[in-house]
């Protein structure tokens, strides 16, 4: 029998509802599999009693018949989510000690459904990093290795917490953050399911803000079935976040397995970029024919303006990051760093809190929205945003249902290899995801193949706003050609 | 555009970032490497371009202006550095 911890959600479901195994139960398969895993870094912070507890609560509630829809399911959580009462970080130095007085609305709607919590994800510092490398926390390691080779790999990031910790079986499904890629890279590079819905979606109330135009959340799962099932319930309407929309939220499993005949999928050449690894190109085409044999018409399109995105993007992102950023002042949360006077207790809490990439971006944003250069750089860059929804606007109009292209334009690297370079090198990571978030469109990225050295490799779907259901489908019609992705081999486990 | 030394130094500042004398110049070259980045938008003429104000056409929602939230200053001041006699403190700022 499948151990307990490694069953899908959709699985795990099955078996608490039919009572093959409790709610505790599967919660204990967890709290033991993270205590083995402490050497991937996933977890910041691991709550087993709280879990139990909820897990205790769920039993209750399964035997009186009064189940939620995630009844009983051990849910890690980014630690960009603000938890009740469970210290709250974003990965960095200047909210290390911090326990929100609330509740993220996402993470509110998952208890409500029955979800157990077990602890806080690794992420990148502020969600910014493509690595994980720059968390305060230190690096998190994939459970994916090279064929033939121990050196450690990064499971991506931002969230790649939440990524490493579904694909090494430490958690049902996670939630995670995306603002350029931060769910999509990560899903990519360990194998597992990730989608950043519709931008307002999902509420951002309660999710530590990093770029607020751009900052959306979603789940990551080990199956496109699992990942439709949390999305139901972490999305929809929010009075408290005034960029969340009042729709309804389909219920998005009805979705997955649905046929695609005649849906019609663009490949926009502008993705065809000059290096793009064979291996990525290779598994691009194989999508497509996928996708061919499902019924589905697969046209060439063109998105002109793609090149500029993430120029635009280390604009605006910045440049809101800024803003978001300058509430910590060591006054109302967080660290404190004593100084002469109020001024240089500001300057030193923040030399101190802040970690390089984090203070990078934060100079960035400050120089471009500065006097002078704010008509130059900021509204120049939303103008390019326009521009680039526009390129959606238009392939959608010609009937386009979902764009296919690849989520990354590499496999995995190891820690450290590109920690030293130019930090634009780091940024390349997010080329083929930044057009999304500027454009607010739903993608989702799901394991297609893998690199010469059996490290995993994803594609990315980009559906139209509020179309995510589209995407539950195409994305199904990859995982039934290409397969799953689990990590074979558990070498972590001490 | 690229920065020297004296505009990194003011920057900081203006972020409230305390950034000493050694790392002006590392930090110069990395600003200088996003900035020549980002200066890829030059090439692109956008005069006739509406600015994104939002990425999902809608309205923002109003309510009645009223207050409904709050009355918890414990809860608020339960993660402050300092605080004394319900207030957060700071060093003094008047002279």
């Amino acid at each position: 029998m499948t151990a307990l911890n490694q069953l899908t959600l959709t699985e795990a479901r099955e078996g608490l509802a039919t009572g093959e195994f409790t709610a505790v139960e599967l919660t204990e398969a967890y709290v033991s599999a993270m205590a083995e895993a402490r050497t991937l870094n996933a977890y910041v912070l691991e709550t087993a009693d709280k879990a139990l507890a909820m897990a205790a609560e769920s039993d209750k509630r399964i035997a009186s018949g009064d189940a939620g829809k995630l009844e009983g399911l051990p849910i890690g959580v980014k630690d960009m989510f603000c938890t009740e009462g469970v210290r709250t970080t974003a990965g960095s130095k200047i909210l290390g000690n911090f326990v929100p007085p609330y509740e993220s609305t996402v993470t509110a709607q998952l208890w409500r459904e029955g979800a157990v919590m077990l602890g806080k994800l690794n992420n990148d510092e502020f969600a910014m990093g493509s690595s994980n490398e720059t968390s305060a926390f230190g690096p998190v390691v994939s459970p994916w290795r090279r064929e033939n080779d121990k050196a450690p790999i990064v499971p991506g990031g931002s969230s790649g917490g939440s990524a490493a910790a579904v694909a090494a079986y430490l958690c049902a499904g996670a939630t995670g953050t995306d603002t350029g890629g931060s769910i999509r890279q990560p899903a990519a590079f360990t194998g597992t399911v990730g989608i950043k819905p519709t931008y307002g979606r999902c509420s951002r109330f309660g999710i530590i803000a990093y770029a607020s135009s751009l900052d959306q959340a979603g789940p990551f799962a080990r199956t496109v079935n699992d990942a439709a099932i949390l999305l139901r319930s972490m999305a929809g309407y929010d009075p408290k976040d005034s960029t969340s929309v009042n729709r309804a939220v389909p219920d998005y499993e009805d979705a997955v397995g649905a046929s695609v005949k005649g849906k019609r999928i663009g490949i926009p050449r502008e993705y065809r970029v000059e290096g793009l690894d064979p291996e990525i190109a290779g598994m691009w085409e194989e999508g497509a024919q996928w996708l061919r044999d499902a019924g589905a018409e697969v046209v060439d399109i063109s998105l002109p303006h793609t090149k500029y995105a993430l120029p635009a993007y280390y604009i605006v992102a910045p440049a809101e990051a800024s803003s978001n950023l300058a509430r910590y002042d060591g006054v109302r949360y967080g660290l404190r760093v004593p100084g002469r006077d109020v001024q240089e207790m500001y300057e030193r809490t923040r030399a101190t809190g802040f970690g390089p990439e984090v203070r990078r971006r934060i100079m960035i944003g400050t120089y471009v929205l500065s006097a002078g250069y704010y008509d130059a750089y900021y509204v120049k860059a939303q103008k390019v945003r326009t521009l680039i929804k526009r390129d959606f606007d238009d392939v959608f109009a010609l009937g386009v249902d979902a764009v296919l292209a690849p989520a990354t334009p590499s496999p995995a690297f190891g820690i450290g290899e590109k920690s030293h370079a130019d930090p634009v090198e780091m940024y390349l990571q997010d080329i083929f995801t930044v057009t999304v978030n500027l454009a607010g469109l739903p993608g989702i990225s799901v394991p297609a193949g893998f690199s010469c050295k059996n490290l995993p490799l994803g594609l990315q779907l980009i559906g139209r706003p509020f179309e995510e259901e589209t995407l539950f489908s195409l994305a199904q019609v990859i995982e039934d050609a290409a397969g799953r992705f689990p990590v074979e081999d558990t070498w972590w486990v001490e | 555009m690229s920065v020297d030394q004296a505009t990194v130094r003011r920057v900081a500042h203006l972020a409230r970032v305390a950034v000493s004398e050694e790392e002006l110049e590392p930090l110069k070259g990395e600003l200088n490497a996003i900035l020549a980045f980002v200066e890829q938008l030059a090439d692109l003429d956008v005069a006739n371009v509406e600015p994104m104000t939002g990425v999902i056409p809608m309205e923002l929602p109003m309510r009645e202006d009223v207050v409904s939230d709050g009355h918890y200053p414990e809860k608020i001041l339960a993660n402050a550095p300092e605080s004394e006699g319900g207030f957060f403190t700071v060093p003094k700022v008047v002279e």
